[in-house]
Parts: structure tokens; sequence; C-alpha cells
């Protein structure tokens, strides 16, 4: 037998705890990440708003990354809402300084981009919108190299199943 | 003894312990049902799809079943005499019958009609006691597709799988009944009885696990694990807004930790109740390790010998047990040492006329069909020729609809979902009440009226396309192609998204990208046409038929098919 019921408690425990720290807690952690009052660099400003993955990758001063078997990046094959997808990304390369999340038919096509303090534990977690059928694509800095890989998510109009 | 109750019994044999098969293969042995399992195995009975068909009805399989790319000329993409060849089933037989469309209105009338709860019953009595410890296990799509469950919230089917003696199932159309009904069914009738296990069902906030993802129960001592795959995009082909905060999907990773933990915590015979659809469950079998066995649904295939697929650990099984309480899976594990050293399996046709009805199966589906009695019985019309659904394009039941549609609401163009669930009716008979909303009943079941671009349109059809001709499976959803009425167009089922929908013409002309047409449709899956509300389905197509009082059947409306000459997924 699992221990579902053990889990269940914790979870539980663990909602009521979140509730009742509300929006605090979250904010706290994004702040550890480095997330908030962030000043964002002339090359970041470039990478995000490129209409095209040559033109971020350009801006982000990458020259074609190697696919990487050491990157996961988690996503849904079908979207259940394009305007919220989540998508994680867990690498196990060494020093890993940067994990970027593309949607190559974006028309901003760089999503996210998270620097990663050293001896932080590489994985990220986030929700992106995609307005249709596109690769996602992870892109991690590690080691002063870059590195990626690429999942297919379909956006469908839905209905008309089984 | 007739010849066809002969002929059933024959059909229902597994071979005696003397020929359990360690390697694969059905025998074909004749012998009794009930003698069948060698002692101290591991037997798993499965049920799939049934879509709340208590009664007996009879079911046509397809005709056409493409299957695309790598997937042409593979199970479950055959269909006639290429499913019979395969299985080596001989033509003009019972088993030829329960596989395939050949012959089918003959067939029928010589065989009867199929399923029903009190006949399955019966059979279900009869292998169990011949397999202590045995397990049921129920892959989903139970609590919908009739008139009755649809009114009674899924209750009908909830009594019935009790007194069935189901120990495990997971979901599909059961999540239409909304997260709370089957929450408090879990919590309630069910608690210590029906197990509900998904692994790739979560909450959307924190990925917290919704049901258990796995059970694991002893039979002969033998620990057994039963994981759950509920249907990945209950969220996508069905309204959202039924469970709002769970998130579905695949989830191949997880899937992977659950049997690695099942593994750690002693089970020796680890299996998948899958509503994924066989498609998903042969890759999914491919890239998964640990797996005994998939038992599948969802895609109504009635595969008569597990596909075995090799992966990187080993062999997993991969099985599909067909629709509307058609078949009875039953797969017998033999274990030595900790592991499966062999398996039988044979997937039992349920020929009403020739298993007795289980008396109290019958006294609890009387007393809940008693209050709807009058309603179900309404005589509409009578059909001239053979009513039917399943099929990859426009069955003839569809086709009614699809006409009932363009009539009553004065349109040039109508859509009617591909749903594979929806009964089949012989020529000559009534069409009652209970017809319709075996084809129809569901919860979100307004007719709709939309002025829709040619572009708006071409767009709807490939995305379906797309969903059933994918060549990645885990991008498929299982359902059919949409049904088209007014519309004719070409399809080619092998092309690019995009690129599959040919040369739409109504009446003749090209479809123009920028002009607007009327479309009637029905089962709006947003949350607006839910707010917006509408006439039920079922109701227009009654007042359709009462009008017309004979239904004069005519060749359903198929797209040109390109690309798919020979192909042996179609008749």
């Amino acid at each position: 037998m699992n221990n579902m019921t053990d889990n269940q408690t914790i979870n539980l425990q663990r909602r009521n705890a979140l509730k009742v720290g509300g929006g605090l807690g979250l904010l706290a952690l994004f702040g550890s990440l480095g997330l908030v009052g962030n000043v964002m660099a002339e090359s970041d400003r470039k990478a995000f708003a490129a209409k095209s993955m040559d033109e971020a990758l350009t801006a982000m001063g990458v020259i074609i990354p190697e696919n990487s078997d050491a990157i996961k990046l988690t996503v849904p094959e079908i979207a259940e809402n394009g305007a919220v997808v989540p998508v994680t990304v867990i690498s196990t390369l060494a020093n890993v300084e940067q994990i970027s999340i593309f949607v190559d038919k974006n028309p901003n096509v760089l999503a996210a981009s998270f620097t990663i303090p050293q001896g932080t534990e590489s994985m990220v977690t986030t929700r992106v919108k995609m307005g249709q059928t596109a690769n996602v694509i992870a892109l991690v800095k590690a080691g002063g190299k870059f590195y990626r890989v690429a999942r297919e998510v379909k956006v469908t109009a839905g209905g008309c199943g089984g | 003894m007739d010849m066809n109750r002969r002929e059933f019994l024959q059909l229902l044999a597994l071979a005696s312990a003397g020929g359990f098969l360690l390697e694969n293969g059905v025998s074909h042995a004749a012998g009794n049902v009930a003698s069948a399992a060698p002692k101290g195995s591991v037997s798993l009975l499965h049920i799939t799809d049934c879509h709340a068909q208590l009664n007996p009805i009879y079911f046509r399989e397809p005709e056409i079943n493409l299957g695309v790319g790598a997937n042409n000329g593979q199970v479950p993409h055959l269909v006639g005499e290429a499913l019979l060849k395969h299985f080596g089933i001989r033509p003009g037989t019972m088993d030829a019958h329960a596989f395939t469309s050949l012959n089918f209105v003959e067939a029928a009338k010589k065989y009867g009609k199929v399923g029903g709860f009190a006949h399955l019953a019966t059979l279900v009595k009869q292998v169990r006691a011949d397999r202590p410890g045995s397990l049921l296990l129920d892959g989903g799509d139970t609590w919908q597709g009739t008139g009755q469950a649809m009114w009674t919230r899924g209750q009908d089917m909830i009594d019935a799988c009790l007194a069935l003696g189901v120990d495990v199932m997971t979901l599909h159309w059961e999540c239409t009944y909304g997260a709370a009904r089957i929450k408090e069914t879990e919590e309630g009738v069910f608690k210590g009885k029906i197990d509900v296990v998904a692994q790739n069902v979560k909450t959307t906030d924190f990925g917290d696990q919704v049901f258990k993802p796995y059970v694991i129960r002893e039979i002969n001592k033998v620990p057994v694990a039963i994981i759950g795959q509920a249907f990945p995009y209950s969220t996508i082909a069905n309204p959202r807004y039924f469970v709002p905060d769970w998130s579905y999907g695949i989830q191949e990773e997880n899937l992977q930790l659950m049997i690695d933990e099942a593994r750690g915590k002693g089970a020796q015979v680890v299996v998948l109740l899958s509503h994924n659809g066989m498609d998903v469950d042969l890759k999914m079998a491919s890239r998964v390790t640990g797996l005994d066995a998939i038992l599948g649904g969802h895609t109504h295939d009635g595969i008569p010998k597990p596909v075995e697929v090799k992966n990187r650990s080993g062999v997993t099984l991969v099985t599909n047990a067909g629709s509307n309480g058609k078949f009875l899976g039953v797969l017998d594990f033999e274990v030595k040492g900790g592991r499966v050293a062999g398996y039988q399996y044979k997937l039992m046709p349920v020929f009403s006329n020739l298993l007795a009805a289980d008396k109290d199966m019958t006294a609890l589906m009387q007393k809940h069909r008693a209050p709807f009695e009058a309603k179900l019985s309404e005589k509409l019309a009578t059909t001239d020729g053979l009513l039917y659904r399943r099929g990859n394009f426009n069955g003839s039941f569809d086709q009614l609809i699809l006409d009932a549609l363009m009539k009553e609401k004065d349109a040039p163009i109508a859509f009617s979902p591909g749903f594979r669930w929806g009964t089949s009716l012989l020529p000559g008979s009534a069409i009652t009440m209970e017809d319709v909303l075996n084809q129809t009943a569901i919860t979100y079941p307004t007719t709709t009226v939309n002025n829709m671009t040619g572009a708006q349109i071409k767009t709807v059809l490939e995305d379906v396309g797309d969903n059933l001709f994918n060549p990645d499976p885990y991008y498929q959803q299982g359902g059919d192609m949409v049904r088209v009425g007014g519309l004719e167009y070409t399809c080619e089922p092998g092309a690019a998204m995009g690129s599959r929908i040919q040369d739409m013409r109504l009446n003749g002309k090209l479809i123009e990208a920028d002009k607007v047409y009327k479309v009637a449709g029905w089962a709006p899956v947003s949350e607006a046409a839910r707010d917006k509300g509408g006439e039920p389905i079922w109701d227009l197509v009654a007042r359709h038929l009462r009008d017309e009082k004979v239904v004069k059947v005519t060749t359903p409306n198929m797209p040109k098919l390109k690309g798919m000459a020979g192909n042996p997924g179609m008749i």
C-alpha cells in the first residue's frame, strides 16, 4: 500500500500554511532568487524584444548551442490552456549560470530568463503563454558555454474527444 | 446444444492448465471457461469504455480506422479481413462478427445483441469462480453514454459497478460530471470497495496527486500493483470547467517513478490501467520500463491478442478491450521467483443471448430504469437502414444528426463531434428516445449556430484531423474526425497539419477563406457557450425524427481520401 494518506495530510498542511502566509512567502522566495528588483541589462532588453530565435540568440551572445541530455525539459505534449503552459527545466550540468526559456513561434520568442547563483540547484519552473503550436526551447549557460533542448507543445482548439 | 452456443463456448475457452502458454499467443482449444486458470496464477479481469450501456445492444466495429506513417498496417489500425488475417480468425464465425464490421446486419441477426451488465455479471462470476483472488479492473468511460446515466449523474453505473465487483478504476468521461461528483463517490460509496487510481491527475496549484497513483493488492500472495492512467486530455477534449482545479497530461516521467516505487515496495506484477488510447499505450510501453502490461481503453479497439512491446528492460503487453460492454478481457499471469514467467489472454465477447441474465443485476437495473422507462421507450421514428457511428469519418447515425441540425437550424453546414461511443440499430428498427440519447447524452449538449469564415472552418478541420492523424501518438486525442454535414472535402491523413484538408466545397463551389458561412453544431466546450445555453441536441434530433417518421438511410458524407489506397485500416 502506498502512503497517500500521509501525503495528503502534509499537502493540506502545506496548503493551509501558504494560505496564512499569503503572498509574503512567495515574494520572499522570488526575492531570494534575484527576480525582484533586478535591473535589466541592455543585452537582456534586446533578447526579450527579439522576434526570432536567431535574433534572440545573437543578442545573448550565443553561437549555435549544443543539444544536451543533461537538461530535462518538462512540458505537456498538448497544452491544457495556451495562456499558462507549465514549463520545468532541470539541469545536471556543472556550473550553471543561466536558464532561459523560448517559445519559437511567439511574437517575442524569449519567455523567461533566470540567473542561477553559484551553489543553487539548477531547477526552474514557470508558466509561459503560447498562441499556437510551437517548440519550447530550454537554453542553459554552464561554464561559459550554451546548451539546449527543445520539445514541441501543441496548442489546440479542443473538443471532439473520445 | 445449439450451434451458436457451441461456437460461443469454444470462443470463450482458454487453454487448460496443461496448455498454459508461456510465450505469446492464445489457444483456441475447446473447453470450459470455468476451468481455465492454473492454480496460483495472478488473474486480472478488465472492462473498459462500456459507456453506461447496461442493456444488451448492437455495436458495429469500424470499417475505417486508418493508421498513418509508422502506424500504417499496425494494430489497432486493421479492420475487416485484414484484422481477421492478422489474428488468425476464420471469416464468417461468431469471433469474426465480434471483431469486425463484415456482413454486420446478417451476422447481428444470427448472433444477437452483445453486452449488458446482467449477462456480463454472469460471465464475470463464471470466470472469477475459477480465479480466486482475481481483480476486476474498470478502465473508465463507465458512467456516461446513456440518458439514464446522465440523469442520475452516473449513479446507475456506480451501483452497477459495485454490484459487478469492480476493484479498481480510472477515469475519462466521469470527469464531465464535475470534480465534486467523482470525489464524493470515491470517498463515499466506493470507499473500501473500489479504488480510483490516476497517476497523471494533479492539482493545478501545487501539483499534488488528486487520486491514489496506484494500489498494491495481493493476489494469491503475490503483490500486484495497479497504476492508474486517466485520459490525458480530459481538460482539452471535454470542457475545462468541469475540473477547473485538476491538471492531466501523459506524465511519462511520473509514471516511471510510480512503477519504480511500486517495485521498490515489493510489487511482483505491475500493470497500468490506462485510458490513454491504444496508440499512446504502444508508444508508452516502448519507452517506460517495468510494466508487465498496459490494460488499455479509450480508442475502443477490440483487440483479440495483446501486442508484445519490447523496451529497455523487457516486454510489456498492450491490450485494448473494446467498448459498449461488448467484451471482458481476462489476463492470467504465471508468477515464478518474484516475476512474471508467462501469460495467457482472452478478450471474451459478451453475446447476450448465450449468457443467462444475473438476477440481482437485473433487479438493480430495473430499479434504476423504472423512473425513466416511459421517456426512454418513446418511439420517434423507424429506420429503413443500418444506423451506426464508429469509424474515422461520418457514420450513418452521425449523418442523421447532421441532417437534423442543418434542417432545424437552417444551416448549409453542420459539425458533430467524432465520438467513438454510440450504439448501432439494425434496418427496420424503431428509433426510440433511448437510441437518440445513446448517441448524444453528455453534460454539455447545447446546439449552436456560428458564423464562421472559410478559413475558420479549415482551422477546425485541420485541428481535429491532427488529433486523429498526428504521426506521434502522444499528440493524438483518441477521438475520430469531426463529422461534417453539407461541406465536402478531401482529406490526406499522411500530410502535415495545415495541409491535410483540401478542396473544401459547398454545393460544388470552393469554400472561400474570407466568406462567412452559417455552421450548426453541438457540444461546445467553452464557458461562454455554456452560459449562453441552447436546446439540447437530443430534443432537436427527436423533433426532427417525429417529423420524418421513417428515416431513409443514405450513404454518409465521406471526404475523398488521398494517399490511403491499400491501407488495411479501411475496407
